[in-house]
């Protein structure tokens, strides 16, 4: 057997060593924290991903210790491999911080900012890396880009509007399903994620995609609209399952499972099995299994303190405190409207009712009485 | 008159056939090549002659030669990019049309030095023709024993395939014209591994432009030393440009590099002059993504010496002052043009052809685009200019290829040189539909007086 | 229409698809669509989509993705003859805007539409190489350039005289 070669590399001045081939990202999650680059179309498990969205783009300040000449553009980390002796900025350098930023608009440039309304708020990437490097304001003052909601088949919709065009899915169908039946269709700023012609996705394990999905685009039709992520409470379950490893993450509210994901690590990818493979599920789990007596339930599962999931539960692990005042309160003593326009992509809103008469927090009832008023 | 290495005999009568283009000394380098030449020396007299990759960038061709992997049983491949796609640019319809044998002969010495039995010629869907044309040539190659198996009796066996492409820009980018090359959309890949280790079907690959293979024949015929004592400095042998727009005598000339911009524009050997007696207002010198220069700049530097027509004299002064010579593609605008239309155009030519893969390109190109057509309609905000700056300094080298920076870099020089004709639209927003804001101090110093 | 290849045309599929090393045959895709639209009536409905991917035994996605990513490929049925006119900087500074106008104006029609006896389509397209020669505009496989009105007008006569002569 030969030697592992291990090579040192310095991420905003944290050095550790890595095997040779190891890329500069998977370094940076090896130290973790802020160090670790965001990404939004790279998931390890997907051969192929990465190198699309931008985000994760890093400066080497240093090449190796052989070249230390600094590479002349910004990298993206997720596809660029570590050399010995390598130095690499990621959050301590201008050009990064600058340039991502730069991303974040472009990617929520015509992005609907539906997130009200939508099933990944409180669990999507793209919210994540808006709060932690956008700007409150947008600049682009045209009309947004927007598609047709899709059906693909019974258990997925495909909303387009809110793609990010990561290709995660594609790569989920092409790896883990037999035959691939959506794809990415038209070029540039029309791509999208599509079928060409309407037809179901129906592989046992084509599920997945809505898992590695960063946004909303790709949600599960059992769970639309049902409920918020945060309002659920995760547990890790298992059940015996003959084509996958039956090792889930249960959302659940009270007994009631609401639905059912694969389990998922601290970067948003699925979780490995015991025995080292990616922890893909199988639709029937996903989809199927709803009932509580399905499942061996193991525990709740642990969910990082600054994710939205984790308010409201498990006093005593989360540090949060329901705040005194009201909204009316800070507010000048006025009760707060709804402040998005959301006609166009909800469903249970009703475009005729101008939103600024309602008083919020609202929901279908308040829409249907001033309908009938 | 220049000296002429690829067009010299353009005007043969017949010269398109094999028979005349071999009675007037076609298929010389072929012999020597493969019966005179090792294939590293082929490769060690194409580093000599300092040519330098004629698609745009300028790599040194050599170089790019020496890098391909040899990999044991494993095949290699030569493709000739004939995806001429940059505005401007016409230079390659140009030789493929009137010498297709040139660039066969080329393609041919090329593939042996390379070690490539199936080469791969990709064209431009929309020049159907022209994919004729060659495959005509290709066949009476075939005939007279340059092509098919053991070629002169020297065993190397050769074939070259001509393969439309469908309609896009990008695949004049060499990794998205290997995926278009593999059935599949032109998306770039992400480097590396670059095509010389992992190209086509994930071999070693090189891909070369039309004009740089056509010229490996005079090389091969020359001496890449002789060669290399054409024109000046980095700059050697010849260069075909293509001129367009507002001049007497648009088209294709090849150009030894020591020639002014001046000369180029005004004598009648070349441009003719600008059309209807008008005035010089600006140029874009190497292909709509290179660097917009007004007529002051343009003619000469900004310590004020003249500018030559070659890679270091137009890129003289870095993007600040100068431009660069990319493709040849040489696009003359008068005191008519507006300089908001054009920038405006050339947007939306690059908003169509992003591929759509990474995020600044796709997003930020159709976000130019809607702005500059905003400020040309006479609605945009004095904002609105520094706001283009913004987005195409954020999308400049943060991209997957170089489209970004090819449609970043119009924008930014349209801003950095003519910022005031962008005010003027913003402040004459009726006016500016009407009129134009004209020559105002872009005036070509030599021929206008003060 | 047919939406199978005739003897002729399968001579040339098998051509194309020689081209490639064995396992490689997904290669002539682009040519093959080619091959399709112009023996299909000049565009490629989902059912030609699906017999070149038989024919080339891959996916029917593999092809819907590649058709749609290139502009030369017509996924709507489209007139006997489509001008597809040049609107990029090089054109528009030699007078492309006052050609497409007059085209608009003589077959009253809007860019991406087809006149109502099904004769012309005009389409607006970006740069084909043809910058020495504007305005220009692709017809079928021809080149028409150096544009004036009345070019337009005899071309337009040209292609009416050939449509009732066939």
């Amino acid at each position: 057997m030969s030697e592992q070669t291990f090579f040192k590399v310095t991420v905003d001045g944290i050095t550790i060593e890595v095997p040779a081939g190891t890329t500069i990202l998977q370094a940076a999650r090896q130290i973790g924290g802020e160090v670790a680059p965001p990404a939004m179309c790279y998931y390890s498990k997907l051969k192929g991903s990465g190198g699309k969205c931008r985000t994760c783009l890093v400066e080497v300040s240093k090449g190796s210790e052989k070249d230390p000449r600094p590479m002349p553009k910004l990298v993206a980390s997720c596809r660029t491999t570590v050399m010995d002796g390598m130095e690499v900025k990621n959050i301590t350098s201008e050009k990064v911080v600058d340039a991502r930023a730069g991303v974040v608009e472009f990617l929520l440039l015509n992005h609907p900012l539906d997130c009200p309304i939508c099933d990944q708020a409180g669990e999507c990437h793209l919210q994540d890396l808006s709060f932690d490097h956008g700007k409150s304001k947008t600049r682009f003052e045209f009309q947004k880009r927007t598609f047709k909601k899709h059906d693909l088949g019974k258990n997925i919709q495909l909303h387009m509007t809110r793609c990010i065009l990561c290709y995660r899915c594609v790569f989920t169908a092409d790896q883990l399903t037999n035959k691939r039946v959506h794809g990415i269709l038209d070029r540039g700023d029309h791509a999208e994620i599509a079928t060409h012609i309407e037809k179901s996705l129906d592989n046992e394990f084509i599920g997945n995609v809505i898992d590695v999905c960063p946004v909303g685009a790709l949600t599960d039709k059992t769970f639309r609209f049902k409920n918020r992520v945060w309002f659920l409470k995760p547990m890790d379950a298992h059940r015996d399952c003959p084509s996958c490893s039956g090792r889930v993450t249960l959302w659940n509210r009270g007994d009631e499972v609401y639905r059912v994901t694969a389990r998922k690590d601290e970067w948003g990818e699925i979780e490995d099995t015991p025995d080292g493979k990616p922890g893909w599920i199988c639709n029937t789990c996903r989809f199927d299994k709803k009932e509580a007596s399905d499942w061996v339930i193991e525990g709740p599962r642990a969910i990082s303190r600054a994710s939205v999931i984790s308010q409201g539960h498990y006093a005593g692990n989360v540090g949060t405190t329901i705040p005194t005042e009201t909204f009316k309160a800070v507010n000048g003593g006025r009760t707060p409207h709804l402040l998005m326009d959301i006609h166009d992509e909800s469903e249970v809103n009703k475009p005729n009712i101008h939103l600024g008469k309602i008083q919020g927090p609202s929901h279908g009832d308040t829409f249907n009485k001033i309908e009938n008023a | 008159m220049g000296v002429k290495l690829l067009l010299d005999k353009a005007n043969v009568p017949g010269i398109r056939t094999y028979e005349v283009y071999r009675r007037e000394g076609g298929y010389r380098s072929v012999e020597k090549a493969l019966k005179q030449m090792t294939t590293d020396e082929i490769v060690e007299e194409v580093k000599k002659s300092g040519l330098r990759g004629r698609g745009g960038a300028g790599f040194p061709t050599g170089m790019k030669w020496s890098f391909i992997a040899k990999p044991e049983g494993v095949p290699r491949h030569l493709v000739c990019n004939a995806d001429e796609s940059e505005p401007g640019t016409f230079k390659d319809r140009y030789l493929m049309e009137f010498l297709p044998h040139l660039l066969i002969e080329g393609l041919i010495v090329s593939s042996f030095a390379l070690g490539s039995n199936d080469t791969y010629i990709y064209i431009r869907g929309e020049y159907a023709w022209i994919t004729n044309i060659l495959e005509q040539a290709i066949e009476e190659a075939k005939a007279a024993g340059f092509l098919g198996k053991n070629i002169l009796g020297t065993g190397f066996d050769c074939n070259i395939h001509v393969q439309r492409g469908g309609g896009a820009y990008i695949c004049g980018e060499e990794t998205a014209l290997i995926e278009s090359l593999e059935g599949k959309r032109g998306n770039p890949r992400i480097k590396p591994p670059f095509p010389a280790i992992q190209g086509l079907w994930m071999r070693p690959t090189v891909v070369n432009n039309v004009e740089t293979l056509a010229a490996v024949v005079p090389i091969i015929n020359m001496g890449g030393e002789e060669y290399a004592k054409i024109g000046v400095g980095k700059s050697t042998g010849t260069k075909l440009i293509s001129a367009c727009g507002n001049i007497n005598k648009p088209g294709v000339y090849e150009i030894d590099m020591t020639i002014t911009v001046e000369e180029f524009i005004y004598s009648d050997e070349y441009c003719g002059g600008i059309k209807d007696g008008k005035k010089l207002k600006a140029c874009i010198p190497g292909g709509s993504s290179v660097p917009i220069l007004p007529a002051n700049l343009l003619l000469t530097t900004a310590k004020g010496e003249p500018r030559y027509m070659n890679y270091e004299s137009l890129s003289d002064g870095g993007f600040a002052t100068g431009s660069m010579l990319g493709s040849g593609g040489f696009i003359v605008l008068d005191e008519d043009q507006c300089i908001v239309k054009n920038t405006y155009t050339l947007a939306r030519f690059y908003r169509h052809e992003s591929c759509g893969q990474c995020s600044p390109c796709r997003e930020g190109t159709g976000w130019m685009e809607k702005i500059l057509q905003k400020i040309e309609t006479g609605k945009g905000e004095m904002s609105d200019i520094d706001l283009l700056w913004d987005i195409q300094r954020k999308i400049e080298g943060n991209t997957i290829c170089p489209l970004g920076d090819a449609a970043s870099w119009p924008v930014a020089a349209a801003i950095r040189h003519f910022r005031d004709e962008f005010e003027w639209h913003v402040k004459n927003p009726e006016l500016s539909q009407t009129s134009n804001f004209g020559l105002q101090h872009y005036a070509d110093p030599i021929h206008v007086p003060a | 229409m047919a939406t199978t290849f005739n003897d002729i045309q399968m001579t040339e599929f098998k051509r194309l698809v020689a081209r490639y090393p064995e396992g490689k045959q997904k290669s002539a895709l682009l040519p093959a669509l080619h091959l399709a639209q112009e023996s299909f009536g000049g565009w490629l409905s989902t059912e030609a989509l699906d017999y070149v991917a038989s024919l080339l035994q891959i996916e029917p996605i593999e092809v819907y993705e590649v058709a749609t990513f290139y502009s030369m490929y017509n996924l709507k049925p489209v007139g006997k003859f489509v001008f597809e006119v040049c609107q990029t900087g090089p054109c528009m500074i030699s007078g492309s805007d006052n050609i497409i106008d007059y085209i608009k104006k003589t077959l009253d029609i809007k860019p991406g539409e087809t006149t109502k006896d099904g004769m012309f389509t005009l389409k607006l397209v970006e740069c084909l190489g043809a910058c020495g020669y504007a305005p220009m505009m692709q017809v079928g496989k021809i080149y028409k350039e150096h544009l004036t009105k009345e070019k337009v007008d005899s071309i337009i006569a040209e292609y009416r005289a050939q449509a009732t002569n066939n």
